[in-house]
């Protein structure tokens, strides 16, 4: 367990008055609250650094503690003692300002240095509620099940949660269960579960929002005298004509084939076929003669 | 009028406790919205969350109002530029194989 630098970390000097300390540590926890850096870690984590260190400077008493006993913390337990006789119900936290610590999963967020001399979230945080920790999981789909609305079972520390996934959800989307993170402290909320859903790539479809892609063989009577094709859908078979002179590479939609729209009942992507021109081999001798004629005529 | 996802502003100001102005500017600066039923202003439990951050902001960081409007329109495009770039990173995926 390594010494922590709470000055350094607030970038005052060890003769710092405790407004120097309030307005550095206002002028830090600007730029690195969680609230203004979602889904950062690292300001997550430097921001729990900033607290700390606030935590002990900004208390006269933590402060003579920390810097007489500082370096040599392991020594700090004989002061620790000393001070419990003086008074138990001593209240911490009048001189320093005061922190929520909402969004933290409270003691759990001091370093083993800060438990090691003040024992865990003491002080002002006793007193303070405690949003539960926001828990994340991952979800993988296939793309057809990223297609429908259903119920999925995720075991999240150790509860089976039932949830219903949208249809529509895209890759990389995250989706918020409120109230299903860890417990609240002192009558705090609990915290939210988020989940990351990761829709794999399917072989027959390429996904663009809810709209579909795919390829479609098609061979060269058909694109030249026109008829009908049998195409994959995400849903099954749906015949599709095709008209006389077909290009190859044509694009065709078929309109509502695509995805559901997510949360947006009755709306469907389309669906995108491109053919693929396949050239016939192995002709007969009658089936090239016949070529050569088209090819003179 | 069903108030069965409300909470009321005087029990949302005692819990938190907060100064009833502070939800009216918010209020005014058109950052919650406030719903008015029997006489008695509710917040909907939707906003509870977003109302929690502002509040945050401003007991934690010392940050007004109008900090927090200038802060709550920047965090919503910078939302929206992620959620941009996430849909681009797929659409490029999809070009790419």
């Amino acid at each position: 367990m390594a010494f922590i630098d709470y000055y350094q970390i607030l970038g005052v000097t060890k003769t710092a008055t405790e407004k120097d300390i309030k307005a550095a540590y206002r002028k830090l926890a600007r730029k690195y609250h969680p609230d203004l850096n979602p889904n950062d870690e690292e300001a997550k984590k430097k921001f729990q650094q900033l607290n700390e260190a606030n935590e002990v400077l900004s208390d006269p008493e933590k402060r003579k503690k920390y810097d007489q006993y500082g370096e040599n913390w392991q020594h700090g337990e004989a002061y620790e003692q000393a001070r419990q006789q003086q008074g138990r119900q001593r209240s911490y936290g009048g001189g320093g300002q005061s922190f929520d610590f909402e969004g933290f999963d409270g003691g759990s967020d001091f370093s083993d240095f800060f438990r090691s001399m003040f024992g865990g979230a003491a002080g002002q945080a006793r007193q303070a509620r405690y949003r539960g920790q926001d828990y994340s999981t991952e979800l993988h789909l296939n793309l057809k099940e990223a297609g429908e609305t259903h119920k999925q079972t995720l075991a999240v520390n150790g509860k089976n949660i039932r949830i219903t996934i949208p249809a529509g959800v895209e890759n990389g989307q995250s989706i918020k269960i409120k109230g299903h993170g860890g417990a609240g402290g002192n009558n705090g909320p609990a915290g939210d579960l988020y989940i990351k859903i990761f829709v794999a790539d399917d072989p027959k479809f390429k996904r663009k929002g809810a709209d579909l892609y795919s390829n479609a063989k098609l061979d060269i009577y058909t694109a030249i005298l026109g008829g009908e094709i049998t195409a994959d859908t995400l849903n099954g078979k749906v015949k599709v004509k095709v008209k006389p002179e077909t290009q190859n590479g044509t694009k065709v939609k078929l309109k509502g084939k695509g995805l559901p729209v997510y949360k947006k009942d009755g709306e469907f992507g389309d669906l995108y076929i491109t053919y693929d021109l396949q050239l016939p081999v192995n002709l007969t001798d009658k089936q090239k003669k016949l070529f050569e004629e088209l090819a003179r005529s | 009028m069903s108030t069965k996802h409300l909470i009321t502003a005087t029990d949302f100001c005692i819990y938190h406790q907060l100064e009833s102005s502070f939800i009216a500017d918010l209020q005014e600066a058109g950052l919650i919205q406030i719903t008015v039923v029997n006489e008695t202003p509710y917040i909907a439990d939707d906003d509870v969350y977003k109302l929690e951050r502002m509040i945050r902001l401003h007991n934690e960081l010392d940050i007004n109002v109008a900090g927090i409007e200038a802060i709550t329109h920047l965090l919503k495009r910078m939302e929206d530029i992620q959620e941009e770039m996430r849909l681009l990173k797929n659409e490029l995926k999809s070009h790419g194989d």
